[in-house]
């Protein structure tokens, strides 16, 4: 045994090694040489996304241990996990926020590839197949809402059968086919189950593999220099040139963030987890609980909003096209532009693109947080109206008051900025409405507020307007109809000229 | 290392398929896919037809469903009942309570609206104080008689088919509904005049006298 002893590890991987041969792929794949300034804190995204991904499937995994996907059940499995299982909230918690996490850093991943001008030749099948990772993304956020299985998740599959029924000709069937059944039951749970936990999470792992592959067969986008075109017949040549004239090996020239970035995310969903809690669930699915007022999780607000703003004729169209349109936009964006100029300092109409979508999203988001468009449920009986406002008012006044807040007008209207925000702010509507004006539009409505002929007798309907009239600032008159005095009077008052049927009535 | 068997040079792959080209070798590799292709078309079509299995019992789903006492709905009210879904399953739980609003405008004439909303199937709730169904997610509003009074809906309530049997009040239940199914091939009420929503309906016309004014009241 004077031979030279090698150590027992040193022995398994030789003998592993022998057998598995993955060695070679391996080294080539961390080795390669990358160019230097892609070793960016601009670069990181896409693995963090990644990590999230392995994050999400291990905590799903754990959750699955107890999780219960039946209607009946599932709600009390969350509050078990929620409750009564050690640290079964925290895990809720930690797949919760994860999911926030990975929609928010697939975006930002997204839209950094956008703006670097990544998905130009030859990298559009990355780009493409990223477009559809981002859809199961999405995929996953929604059908995970729904195993939340509380009134937010009842209704919100309400709203998805609502669309669903929309599509011409076999929409009824495309709803019974989500559904599982004719209504959300135990058989939609399962359906969305098997979604969540096998089909889409499958496919987004073969997606992801496909992409992941592709960035290493194609190399990751070098950082764009303003003026440097891309051009198929050159692009492969330089780009080889630069990544072994000015390049690093991947790994550890690059790596290195990655891997710290991947860490700060990681802790980040452990803090907000900790600190924050698991997400609901909220009231339990029963839809016969009518009082409910269904939002959906913060990454479909938009949708949410948008669908509120849609004039009525045009919802349809635009629920079953803007979809698809919009896919095909992003599929088609490579094979648009997929030469040319990658620095985003010479893209104006790219860099307007991200900021006008920020910012719609931004306030549609805003806007689902609040809703203004919702009456308040609640305003009528919840909401006072500001002692100011009855102060010397007559008794007919006060009781239009009460007629005003019995009638349910505060769930649409504010005093005192309390009530509903459908429509307007009544503390000044005297000064815009003539006494006749107010009785028109409270008895005929309009102007999307529905008519209250039927529901006021007309002695609750002069109350009402008569409360009304009273609201207008003190130093600002209730606004008045002249003509009235005219006619009270049986013709125009002395002293006057008034133009009436081309004739002038000159003072008497 | 140096034991790793090394794949066939170029030269020596083109060599081997143009050998195998045509051979009875791939004739049977040939049959060989043509079977699986049979087997998995064998298997693919009961797998589709299972996955569309709720769709292909869709006949089975409405049945008529007694939802209580015809004398338990007063005239010139709206209550709001519920009843347990005809289809469904033990595991349904909760779920398979199915709300609705019965209106009694006439003795004997009754109307049941399903809960969802026309917009996005929403649970619209009742307002006996102005006559209104408010929905909480869009704004959707809708007038006593299910007619669309604004918001963004398209159309007013759904309305189930409604019998009296026995004195039971009973509807033809059973599916959510929505703007493709039976549901929405009932003219719903204001379906029909979606750009007015049934104001002038809703108020006495002015009788056409000769004379200005009229003592008709018209507030309906």
């Amino acid at each position: 045994m004077s031979e030279y002893q090698r150590p027992w590890y040193k022995s398994v991987y030789d003998w592993l090694e022998r057998r598995i041969q993955i060695e070679g792929p391996v080294k080539d794949a961390v080795l390669h040489p990358v160019p230097r300034n892609t070793a960016s804190w601009w670069y990181v995204f896409g693995s963090a996304s990644l990590t999230l991904l392995i994050l999400q499937v291990v905590t799903g995994i754990l959750l699955a241990l107890v999780y219960t996907p039946s209607a009946a059940h599932a709600w009390d499995s969350l509050q078990l996990l929620n409750h009564q299982l050690p640290l079964g909230w925290f895990l809720r918690a930690m797949h919760g926020w994860g999911s926030n996490f990975m929609v928010a850093v697939v975006l930002i991943h997204m839209t950094q590839v956008f703006l670097f001008g990544a998905y130009k030749f030859p990298r559009e099948l990355t780009w493409i197949v990223g477009v559809f990772m981002l859809l199961m993304t999405l995929g996953m956020a929604f059908t995970g809402q729904v195993l939340r299985f509380d009134q937010d998740a009842y209704w919100g599959l309400g709203i998805g059968a609502s669309i669903m029924g929309r599509v011409p000709f076999v929409g009824g069937q495309l709803v019974h086919f989500m559904l599982g059944g004719p209504i959300i039951s135990g058989a939609t749970l399962t359906r969305f189950f098997a979604l969540h936990v096998f089909v889409i999470p499958g496919i987004l792992l073969a997606l992801t593999g496909l992409h992941v592959w592709m960035v290493l067969k194609l190399g990751i986008n070098e950082w764009p220099m303003p003026g440097r075109l891309v051009h198929r017949s050159t692009y492969i040549q330089e780009y080889n040139h630069l990544a072994h004239t000015d390049g690093i090996p991947f790994v550890p020239g690059a790596v290195w963030k990655d891997l710290v970035f991947s860490a700060a995310i990681i802790f980040a969903v452990v803090f907000c987890a900790a600190v924050f809690g698991p997400y609901g669930p909220k009231g339990i699915p029963d839809p016969t609980i009518i009082n409910t007022v269904p939002k959906p999780d913060f990454f479909f607000l938009w949708i949410y909003s948008v669908l509120s703003f849609l004039p009525a004729g045009m919802e349809t169209p635009f629920i079953l096209i803007a979809p698809v349109v919009a896919i095909v936009i992003l599929v088609g964006l490579p094979f648009v532009a997929g030469v040319g100029e990658k620095s985003w300092r010479r893209r104006p109409v790219a860099v307007f693109t991200v900021m006008f979508l920020a910012i719609c999203w931004g306030e549609l988001t805003h806007l689902g947080t609040y809703t203004p468009w919702s009456p308040q449920m609640t305003a009528w009986s919840g909401a006072v109206i500001p002692v100011d406002l009855l102060k010397n008012r007559t008794p007919l006044e006060r009781r239009g008051a009460l007629v005003f807040q019995n009638k349910q007008c505060r769930n649409c209207h504010s005093l005192g900025g309390l009530g509903g925000l459908r429509g307007p702010a009544l503390d000044d509507i005297a000064t815009r409405l003539t006494e006749d004006q107010l009785y028109r539009q409270v008895l005929l409505g309009g102007g999307n507020m529905p008519a209250y002929g039927s529901a006021l007798s007309p002695a609750e309907a002069t109350a009402l307007v008569q409360f009304l009239e009273t609201l207008h600032p003190t130093n600002e008159p209730a606004a008045s109809d002249a003509s009235r005095a005219v006619a009270g009077q049986g013709g125009p008052p002395p002293n006057t000229t008034v133009q009436r049927g081309g004739t002038q009535v000159g003072p008497h | 290392m140096d034991e790793k068997l090394g794949p066939p040079n170029p030269q020596e792959k083109e060599e081997r398929l143009r050998q195998e080209r045509v051979s009875r070798r791939t004739f049977l590799m040939k049959v060989g896919i043509a079977l699986n292709a049979i087997v998995g078309v064998v298997v693919a079509v009961p797998a589709v037809a299972y996955i569309f299995g709720p769709v292909i019992r869709r006949k089975e789903y409405l049945q008529w469903v007694a939802v209580g006492d015809v004398s338990e709905f007063p005239q010139g009210e709206t209550r709001l009942i519920t009843f347990r879904n005809p289809f469904s399953d033990p595991w349904d739980g909760a779920t398979a309570n199915v709300p609705a609003y019965v209106r009694c405008s006439a003795p004997g004439k009754f109307t049941v609206f399903a809960i969802n909303c026309a917009h996005l199937n929403c649970p619209v709730r009742w307002f006996a104080e102005s006559q209104l169904f408010m929905c909480p997610c869009h704004g959707g509003v809708y007038y006593a008689d299910g007619s669309r009074a604004s918001g963004p809906p398209e159309r007013g309530l759904f309305t189930y088919e409604v019998k009296t049997e026995g004195g039971k009040l009973m509807i033809n239940a059973g599916q959510m509904p929505t703007l493709q199914n039976r549901a929405a091939m009932e003219p719903g009420p204001g379906s029909t005049n979606f750009n007015s929503p049934s104001l002038v309906a809703r108020i006495d016309p002015c009788p056409n006298t000769s004379g200005p004014g009229t003592k008709a009241s018209t507030t309906g």
